[in-house]
């Protein structure tokens, strides 16, 4: 018997996307433990969330408190070990965005947990499969401590349905706060209308071979004109070319949407670690030997100066059609 | 100032991957120190010199510490010949050691080393875990500053730009600490010191290579050889790997012709148009 701490993060009164995907595997794990779904909300306005979380899970715990206003491991981490003995769990989790990676260890550590990082599934109570070497291959382990550490893969699971009737909404003090000598400074934030890299359907990704910043727009155009969100192969971040969080493969983002347009990529291993999970994927390159059409669905061997604004005229041409 | 630099050693990840009786085979595998590893080593160096005359601040020092088997020494070796002082090698086999072991052993090694700074890799290339730095910081009661693209330090405290999701967060944490660091801490500028000039830039190539002159001084540098009990750990993991699976290719793909096929095959083959 053991329940499940689940680390979900928000946005104003609403989960964010990436929490959907923690609440499905927490409600697998609390099966697996025969215990309950806890969703756990730290940080300003998460007693605003907190009836949005109860769509999803049967007891929702808010924290808030000053001194939590900004994200800290420092600060968060002794709340969620704090919680998750308070609240008898043997599965704490937090989808692994750039917080759940930050966090999640250090709970760990306070609880004397082993964890399972970055996971695509679980197979029992103790074990799970996750990718190691890039994408390249998956190992399944088993963690045999007390209390489990784990952070889905948010690509690899289906977002948790709303459950029939909401569950209950409570706050929990936020203790003694110290953070240690760390302090929040300032985010510098990639202001964007189109949807997160993490969550979009369709995503245009452009490589070292389109040269220059301002050769995207093109493929901007191409995003827009499909809802999708835009990334990068490392080469184009590194480069300068775009900001480096667009940046798609082991080290950056790991998306897995239904349409993957990886224009002017040459697909090195550490790109394709980051998208190789998505539906169906297109690659525009001039060089067919390039290894990105092994993994393609289509290929098109082409420049982008002349196939992208094709592509977008083609498009615009079906979507009329219709 | 003194900073201590983990660091471990990984099959090169540019091999193919091979399964054998249901684990990687590493049989005749060729090793390096892990990527993210060696740009903490080069992030190290970065923060106790000046990049422009090239010399180490005085009384600074960056000890390497690696755990794993007999022969990551070489390894170790190649960290030294870069610019690190001294090493300790703490000898274990791959199988007996998880993420807590290695927390452990470093633990109670920050213990007596007492370093100012702690730097290493977001995470190794072939684990792709990530998890011993933010581990280890939470275990000595650290800040920590994860995902480091950029570090400036300013007395005891540095301001760390880190790549999360959305943007660039910059983050202050006072020494000592633990920051591990991801691939752009390398760009020409993104360490600065205060001795280093600011309009100093360091080549974009990645951590730099050992020179002739480094790898023959690398062959005097101490290296300690020690054992897992020799820091009340043992060589017990938690975390077991019982299998590990190639995930099946994908299945073969097609080379359209022009812009106008590839358009009618994603809205009515593929059906995401």
């Amino acid at each position: 018997m053991g329940n499940v701490l689940a680390f979900c993060e928000f946005s104003g009164s609403t989960l964010r996307t990436s929490a959907l995907a923690n609440i499905a595997f927490a409600r697998a794990a609390a099966t697996a433990h025969g215990g309950e779904v806890i969703a756990l909300l730290v940080g300003a306005g998460a007693a605003a969330a907190g009836p949005a979380a109860a769509k999803y899970a049967p007891k929702v715990i808010t924290v808030e408190d000053g001194k939590l206003d900004h994200y800290l491991a420092e600060t968060y981490a002794p709340i969620l070990a704090r919680l998750a003995k308070e609240q008898g769990a043997t599965v704490v989790t937090a989808t692994a965005t750039s917080v759940g990676k930050d966090v999640m260890p250090r709970v760990a550590a306070l609880l004397d947990a082993g964890m399972a990082s970055d996971i695509a599934k679980s197979t029992g109570k103790d074990t799970f499969v996750r990718p190691i070497l890039a994408g390249n291959a998956y190992s399944t382990v088993q963690v045999s401590t007390p209390i489990i550490c784990v952070t889905p893969r948010q690509s690899e699971f289906e977002a948790a349905a709303e459950l029939p009737s909401a569950g209950s909404v409570s706050s929990a003090p936020a203790g003694e706060v110290n953070a240690l000598g760390a302090a929040f400074d300032k985010l510098d934030a990639q202001k964007s209308d189109r949807p997160d890299l993490g969550d979009a359907k369709v995503v245009v990704s452009g490589g070292r071979g389109m040269k220059s910043g301002e050769n995207f727009k093109v493929l901007e155009q191409l995003a827009d004109l499909l809802g999708a969100a835009m990334g990068a192969s490392r080469a184009a971040t590194d480069a300068g070319m775009v900001p480096a969080d667009w940046q798609v493969g082991q080290t950056g983002k790991i998306v897995a949407p239904n349409l993957y347009f990886a224009v002017a990529i040459s697909g090195a291993i550490q790109h394709l670690a980051g998208m190789k999970g998505s539906k169906t994927i297109v690659a525009i390159n001039k060089n067919k030997d390039e290894p990105i059409f092994q993994v393609a669905d289509y290929g098109v061997v082409a420049e982008w100066e002349k196939a992208v604004p094709e592509l977008i005229a083609e498009i615009k041409k079906l979507k009329a059609s219709r | 100032m003194k900073i201590l630099v983990p660091v471990k050693r990984v099959p090169d990840p540019t091999q193919k991957a091979k399964i054998k009786d249901g684990h990687i085979d590493l049989t005749g595998a060729s090793w390096i120190v892990n990527t993210f590893d060696e740009y903490a080593v080069e992030t190290a160096l970065r923060l106790l010199e000046n990049g422009d005359a090239a010399t180490r601040t005085a009384g600074s020092e960056i000890v390497v510490v690696s755990i794993g088997p007999d022969d990551a020494a070489k390894e170790i070796r190649t960290t030294l010949a870069m610019g690190a002082d001294r090493a300790i090698h703490v000898v274990a086999n791959d199988s007996e050691i998880d993420a807590l072991v290695v927390v452990k052993v470093l633990s109670a090694i920050i213990a007596a080393e007492k370093p100012d700074l702690v730097v290493m890799g977001k995470q190794a290339v072939d684990g792709d875990a990530n998890q011993v730095g933010q581990m280890l910081a939470g275990k000595l009661g650290w800040p920590q500053a994860t995902f480091a693209a950029s570090i400036e330090m300013k007395d005891k405290t540095l301001t760390v730009g880190r790549e999360v999701d959305g943007g660039v967060e910059y983050k202050k944490v006072n020494m000592p600490a633990v920051v591990t660091v991801d691939l752009r801490i390398v760009a020409p500028k993104a360490v600065q010191n205060g001795v280093t000039p600011a309009s100093f830039s360091y080549s974009g190539e990645g951590a730099r290579l050992p020179s002739l002159k480094g790898i023959m001084a690398a062959k005097k540098k101490p290296l300690e050889t020690k054992k897992l009990g020799d820091y009340g750990a043992e060589p017990k993991a938690v975390i077991k790997e019982l299998s590990v699976t190639l995930p099946p290719p994908r299945p073969p793909g097609q080379i359209v012709a022009d812009i106008p096929t590839l358009v009618k095959k994603l809205a009515e083959e593929a059906k995401v148009l």
